[in-house]
């Protein structure tokens, strides 16, 4: 099991797990005007992760009112998130989340006996990949909260996020993401891996100019530092 | 059978779209096809000046849709060739004026009793794209050998193919063989390395395109500039005709190098 821990990338945490296909945000407490644009700030920080995405809202006991919640999805609409659903002990919270056409709960309930949630599981099984027969183009965005393999090339502009290990049959130019729910033990591998942007779990890093022929390589997290070596076969 | 429906479209503007439909609908035209172009960019026309129609404009492709004139009332002939029509669009609407199935239903139309039917595609990836896109039988995609102009046409191959489609083929337009050989500007090969369509032509930079749009003659109807030669190709290799690029590039190291890159392949089913 592969816990996730809060992004902290940039300054505004933001405590993110992830669910399914969707991520669950966990809202802390404090003042509904001070804390909803701190995390609209994180989500802006974190825009590539959070673009397309399906948001789980969880405010404990908060009460909001349904032009609150209503707000609050617009706001994310602009970002293109989605608020699937909000969680909340609160009987005020839940009825204007109704109203508006929230689940109230996890989309695929993963409640434990007393009401709460457990613990989140990214177990990546060899069956928890997702195979692309063909070419991304810009544009074109996959995000798969297990692995990702591509029959064919990903342009630059196109973009691969994945919960856990990317596979390129092809050629490597846009950006990618591994481990994106905070799997540091994540790999990239390309026949040519030269991506506009390489990030596995918080670290990024830019190809450098590429000198001779393309060879397959995998990058990884060493010591804290992202590499890329060629392929061995032994 | 009917008309073929050939959409031009680039996803990045100003890379040469509607100087590009008036000249191969001009060629197409010349060899003795019926050809109908529609400007489907509502609200910015520019066809009917590229193809010095302006003045004669009455009707346009949203009075055909919302039923104040008849199809054939609102097809301007050309001035110099014979089977050569315009359907200008609107000055004053936007693309909200037409939808996907108006585009469908006005080329079903024209089908019967027209060769081609080239549709000048607005630049962008939005509704007048959509509409231009919708009834095409044949995509072409514009680009010039630039970084940008080259992302944008990759973006839009992947929504002709989500269209479901058949692959797009690729216009390489305002290529400078002289910094080409420079090597500051991408080449061909560069271009196709991310693209992966088909090349259907490439067309050298020509200032007389630019006189030649301004005065509302389609280059392609003379055949002594390097650019109405190239517009003029890739109007028969449309047709169906095996084009090398040799024949208007031979001097050009460059260009011969490229044309193994082309496949002249004959007209898609």
């Amino acid at each position: 099991m592969l816990k996730s821990p809060p992004v902290t990338t940039m300054g505004s945490s933001l405590a993110l797990k992830g669910i399914g296909d969707g991520l669950l945000v966990t809202v802390p407490d404090g003042d509904w005007h001070v804390v909803w644009p701190s995390l609209l700030q994180a989500i802006d920080e974190r825009a590539d992760f959070f673009r397309g995405a399906r948001l789980v809202l969880q405010v404990a006991d908060r009460d909001l009112g349904a032009a609150e919640l209503g707000g609050l999805r617009d706001e994310l609409q602009e970002r293109e998130v989605a608020l699937a659903a909000i969680l909340s002990s609160s009987a005020g919270t839940r009825s204007a989340g109704a109203n508006l056409g929230l689940a109230l709960e996890i989309p695929r309930p993963e409640l434990g006996e007393d009401g709460e949630r457990e613990p989140v599981r990214f177990e990546l099984e060899g069956d928890q990949a997702v195979l692309i027969e063909r070419t991304l183009r810009s544009g074109q965005k996959v995000r798969h909260p297990g692995h990702v393999v591509v029959l064919g090339d990903v342009n630059p502009g196109a973009e691969v996020i994945a919960g856990g290990n990317v596979v390129v049959w092809g050629k490597l130019r846009g950006v990618v993401h591994a481990g994106a729910t905070g799997n540091e033990r994540s790999v990239v591998c390309a026949l040519d891996l030269t991506p506009t942007q390489l990030r596995i779990g918080s670290h990024i890093s830019v190809s450098p100019e590429r000198k001779g022929n393309p060879r397959p390589e995998k990058a990884y997290v060493k010591d804290g530092n992202l590499v890329a070596e060629a392929w061995k076969t032994s | 059978m009917g008309a073929k429906v050939v959409t031009v479209t680039s996803g990045k503007g100003g890379v040469g779209k509607t100087t590009t439909t008036a000249n191969i609908a001009a060629a197409l035209a010349a060899a003795g096809h019926r050809v109908v172009c529609i400007d489907a960019d509502i609200g910015l026309r520019n066809l009917d000046l590229v193809m010095g129609l302006e003045n004669r404009i009455v009707y346009d492709l949203v009075d055909v849709v919302e039923g104040r004139c008849k199809l054939r009332q609102a097809m301007i002939k050309d001035k110099r060739v014979p089977n050569l029509y315009l359907i200008p669009a609107a000055q004053t609407r936007d693309k909200t004026a037409i939808s996907p199935e108006d585009m469908i239903e006005v080329t079903a139309q024209l089908r019967r009793d027209n060769d081609w039917i080239l549709i000048d595609s607005p630049a962008g990836i939005e509704g007048g794209f959509r509409n231009a896109l919708a009834p095409a039988d044949i995509v072409l995609i514009v680009t010039n050998p630039e970084v940008s102009a080259v992302r944008d046409a990759d973006r839009i191959i992947g929504l002709v193919e989500a269209e479901e489609k058949d692959p797009p083929k690729l216009i390489l337009n305002r290529v400078k063989p002289d910094m080409v050989r420079r090597g500051e500007m991408l080449k061909a090969e560069d271009v196709l390395e991310v693209l992966a369509i088909e090349l259907i032509g490439v067309v050298p930079e020509d200032e007389q395109v630019l006189t030649a749009s301004n005065r509302g003659t389609p280059l392609a109807l003379d055949g002594r500039s390097r650019a109405g030669r190239a517009f003029q190709a890739i109007a028969r290799r449309l047709m169906g005709e095996q084009v090398p690029l040799e024949e208007f590039a031979a001097e050009d190291g460059f260009l011969r190098r490229l044309s193994r890159k082309v496949r002249t392949g004959g007209q898609p089913a």
